[in-house]
């Protein structure tokens, strides 16, 4: 049997470049046994076009740096086999993010505002004693922590979010998430109401309408639906302490 | 064209994987400025793909009980089959439980001791004892007297660097991501920083620092087949190795994992192996027990993956289109445990092959995983050869590895290095007053300029950068793999001094404008090959085997001329390195037996006799 020919369109757009118009670009390849996209972009670049812009860094989707719209859908590239695709495949940047240019968006930067915003890290007035046992935890704990902390901030929830995608500062489901691990943590002194000043608003939990395409997106299956429902009781609960 | 920027910082470091970040924290917390460059995003650095685990020896968990830093560090060097520094061995050791703990009060989720009695899913029986509970409990791995590895589930470096990263944010430290480091600012003296790209609009920029700190991590990515991600090229050892006054150590030391995932190369933790997990051949045979009685699975990796090799050779492999390979087997630990513990193998033997490692076998084999060798510094960090230059983690050779490094020993050297050479960093930055001519920085940037506007108007050649990678990758995987031997790492020599000449003539087919991906990878590929270089020149000429450089022509350990260390500097104009070799320092521990391993069985069955 010979292999198929895949068809694939291609976004492209340098927003660096003065003339450059966006538009799309089609590339021919044939299909090989076991080819990801992450080899059929990479093909692309070394044998067809090589100024062509995506970004890949574990290939192994364990890094988040390739979610693009495949067909329509926010997906890892690396671990998109071309056999689960029909032979013509369309792809392009993800939404909601600053285009760097083709393929490639800015996702580090709207991570990065999103943890200063919500201030993601252990909040604490407990100094370290570096000659003392570290604090116990129990692993029932450990674990609860590391189910949200397994995010790989790839932006798939966040290009598949109607809100997101109308209101620029909504920090998305990976935000709610993100906030939900330092909530489950005992480590984080913060109180109800202080988290409440961070996700108790339109920004955070309550500009979610709960269309839970996020859910669905989640190339790692991280629990996003329960993890929501669980913030957003929390903080209605805290909002009506106010 | 000039550089359109210029920053200036007290403290400037290259790369924002685990080690980076680590000594950034210590930098910003003695009160410095610090800005971190980075290829990617912090939390896409390759740090967060490492999944087994730190190893420190808390001595919390059943298996772990009697550990201590001193057993860590017999097992660290034998490791090394002597090759480390003894000393920094014992400094790594004495301070890893205590970066461990400071990751623990920073959030990392490690997992945690469950008092009571268990059956370990490799069948043993064991209690964790009252006293332990909710303390860092460990896991087993190859090459240890102990269970010493701490974890978090399957994603140990994922909440290390999430976490790390997250003390990064706090502080305010800037990082500047998607920013490569292209030269050194230097006068053969004093290093003043770097000159950078910008990989979203191609601009140079110019980073002023009294203190620049490479932490750019390894450069598995030479080989092409690698455990390793894209971005692990090596750069920030290439522009250091390119001054020509800064030695690289032991370049020829190049660790292959055993369990990588054919045909992409992709890692399956030694955990799998740690939880009791097996390698079978073609007919589903256990064999690691005929080769290694003691250790089995889980001797040290160049051991393991010696055997693996051994083993294919005699036909006892399963072939395919991509070559033998053999198969991992962790179909009874369970369900739940490879579903649990295992899950991020679980998923990417399903993902990318369709495989339930919970019913199916995994296919898996040796490849390019990790670079003992780096940067040469001292036990401060301090680069060899110019003042104001340090590097850590995979990039340096600070050599607590020495020709093979355990697993675990890795992510746990990022942060223990961050802390340790990150207070050395601060301490000189804080009485460092650099003096230096402007003109230094103009010639620096108007060199990378006319680099750029070379390949650009394919002014001196149309060679290919992707044939010429290729190349390059093909030839050290032939030549400069697991097993070696002079003829064949002769050719290797010599072709890979031919690509580089080659490489004198790179042309580019695109515009190259903005942040071109074909510039960026011409701008890189010469400097990958002196790397290579300087592993297949610095293999020729070690004529011995010592953990995992092995001479089929050499096959035994030479602790009388060859308890040393290499040094290759690049000279400008050279086509080789020139090597050096400096004594390796045994101040504890003399030369002996591993205990598993080739020696040791030559030496059990001279016993016997």
């Amino acid at each position: 049997m010979s292999n198929r020919q895949l068809k694939i369109s291609v976004f492209r757009y340098n927003p660096n470049l003065p003339d450059d118009k966006p538009r799309m670009q089609e590339y021919q390849l044939e299909e090989q046994q076991g080819m990801t996209l992450f080899v059929a972009l990479n093909k692309i670049r070394e044998e067809l076009d090589p100024s062509l812009m995506f970004d890949f860094v574990c290939r192994a989707a364990i890094c988040g740096s390739c979610a693009m719209m495949i067909n329509g859908k926010p997906r890892l590239a690396c671990k998109t086999l071309t056999k689960d695709l029909p032979s013509e495949i369309t792809l392009m940047p993800l939404p909601v993010f600053k285009l760097v240019g083709d393929l490639a968006v800015d996702t580090g930067t709207w991570f990065r505002d999103l943890q200063v915003r919500t201030e993601a890290w252990v909040h604490t007035d407990k100094e370290f004693d570096s000659q003392a046992l570290e604090d116990r935890m129990d692993n029932e704990t450990a674990l609860a922590i590391y189910e949200p902390e397994r995010c790989i901030e790839c932006g798939c929830c966040v290009a598949s979010c109607v809100t997101a995608n109308i209101r620029e500062d909504f920090i998305g489901a990976a935000g709610i998430n993100r906030v939900a691990r330092f909530m489950v943590d005992p480590r984080d002194k913060r109180s109800d109401a202080q988290y409440f000043e961070v996700v108790g608003n339109e920004d955070g939990t309550f500009g979610c309408v709960g269309l839970m395409a996020c859910d669905d997106s989640c190339p790692i299956q991280v629990p996003l639906e329960s993890q929501l429902a669980w913030v957003r009781r929390k903080m209605a609960l805290a909002g009506l302490k106010l | 064209m000039s550089a359109k920027h210029t920053h200036i910082t007290d403290v400037l470091i290259v790369g924002a994987g685990l080690a980076g970040e680590r000594a950034a924290v210590e930098a910003a917390a003695a009160g410095l400025d610090v800005v971190i460059l980075s290829l990617v995003p912090p939390r896409r650095s390759h740090s967060t793909a490492a999944q087994g685990g730190m190893q420190a020896s808390l001595a919390n968990s059943a298996m772990g009980k009697g550990d201590s830093p001193d057993v860590h560090f017999a097992d660290t060097v034998k490791g090394s089959d002597w090759g480390c520094d003894q000393d920094v061995a014992r400094l790594f050791v004495e301070k890893v439980p205590i970066a461990i703990r400071q990751l623990a009060y920073w959030g990392v989720p490690w997992n945690r001791v469950k008092a009571g009695k268990y059956k370990h899913p490799n069948g043993m029986e064991l209690e964790d004892t009252k006293d332990k509970e909710g303390l860092i409990t460990a896991r087993n791995f190859g090459g240890t007297a102990k269970w010493r590895t701490c974890y978090t589930s399957d994603g140990t470096g994922h909440t290390v660097q999430y976490t790390m990263d997250s003390v990064v944010c706090k502080m305010g430290i800037a990082v500047h991501d998607r920013m490569e480091a292209i030269s050194l600012i230097h006068d053969g003296v004093n290093c003043y920083g770097v000159v950078a790209r910008c990989l979203r609009t191609g601009d140079l920029i110019v980073y002023l620092a009294k203190a620049t700190v490479i932490a750019s991590g390894g450069a598995g990515r030479l080989y092409g087949a690698s455990t390793n991600a894209v971005i692990c090229e090596g750069t920030g050892t290439a522009i250091a190795f390119d001054t020509g006054v800064v030695p690289l150590g032991n370049m020829e030391a190049v660790q292959f994992h055993p369990t990588s995932m054919p045909p992409t190369c992709i890692l399956m933790t030694e955990g799998a192996r740690g939880d009791g997990g097996y390698l079978l051949d073609k007919n589903e045979y256990r064999f690691m027990p005929d080769y290694e009685p003691e250790k089995k699975e889980l001797a040290s990796r160049d051991v393991v993956s010696r055997r693996m090799v051994q083993h294919m050779r005699k036909g006892l492999g399963v072939e395919t289109e991509y070559g033998p390979h053999l198969w991992l087997d962790i179909r009874h630990l369970g369900r739940k445990h490879v579903w649990t513990n295992l899950r991020e193998i679980a998923n990417i033997a399903m993902n990318f092959l369709g495989l339930d490692p919970a019913v199916d076998l995994v296919p898996v084999r040796p490849t390019q995983h990790y670079t003992m060798g780096g940067i040469r510094t001292n036990i401060d960090g301090y680069a060899y050869g110019l003042k104001g230059l340090f590097a850590i983690g995979e990039a340096a050779c600070w050599d607590m590895h020495g020709f093979n490094r355990l697993g675990g020993n890795s992510l746990a050297e990022t942060c223990t290095a961050g802390m340790i050479v990150g207070e050395q960093v601060a301490k000189y930055t804080l009485g460092a007053a650099p003096a230096f001519n402007y003109r230094l920085v103009d010639d620096a940037v108007k060199k990378d300029e006319e680099r750029i506007a070379n390949l650009i108007a394919g002014k001196n050649g149309k060679e290919n950068v992707y044939e010429l990678r290729k190349a390059m990758e093909e030839t050290l995987n032939e030549h400069v793999h697991i097993f070696r031997n002079g003829p064949s790492l002769e050719t290797a020599v010599s072709r890979l001094q031919e690509l580089h000449q080659r490489a004198a003539h790179l042309g580019l087919r695109s515009s190259g404008l903005g942040a071109n991906p074909e510039l960026a990878a011409a701008l890189r590929l010469p400097g990958m090959i002196r790397l290579s270089l300087a592993i297949a020149y610095g293999a020729l000429m070690r004529t011995e085997s010592r953990g995992s450089h092995a001479r089929e022509d050499y096959p035994k350990r030479d602790d009388v001329n060859w308890l040393k260390r290499t040094l290759a500097y690049w000279k400008a104009g050279a086509e080789l390195p020139t090597l050096d070799y400096e004594p390796v320092k045994c101040t504890e521990m003399p030369p002996g037996d591993r205990g598993y391993g080739e020696a040791s069985a030559r030496n059990a069955a001279s016993k016997e006799k």
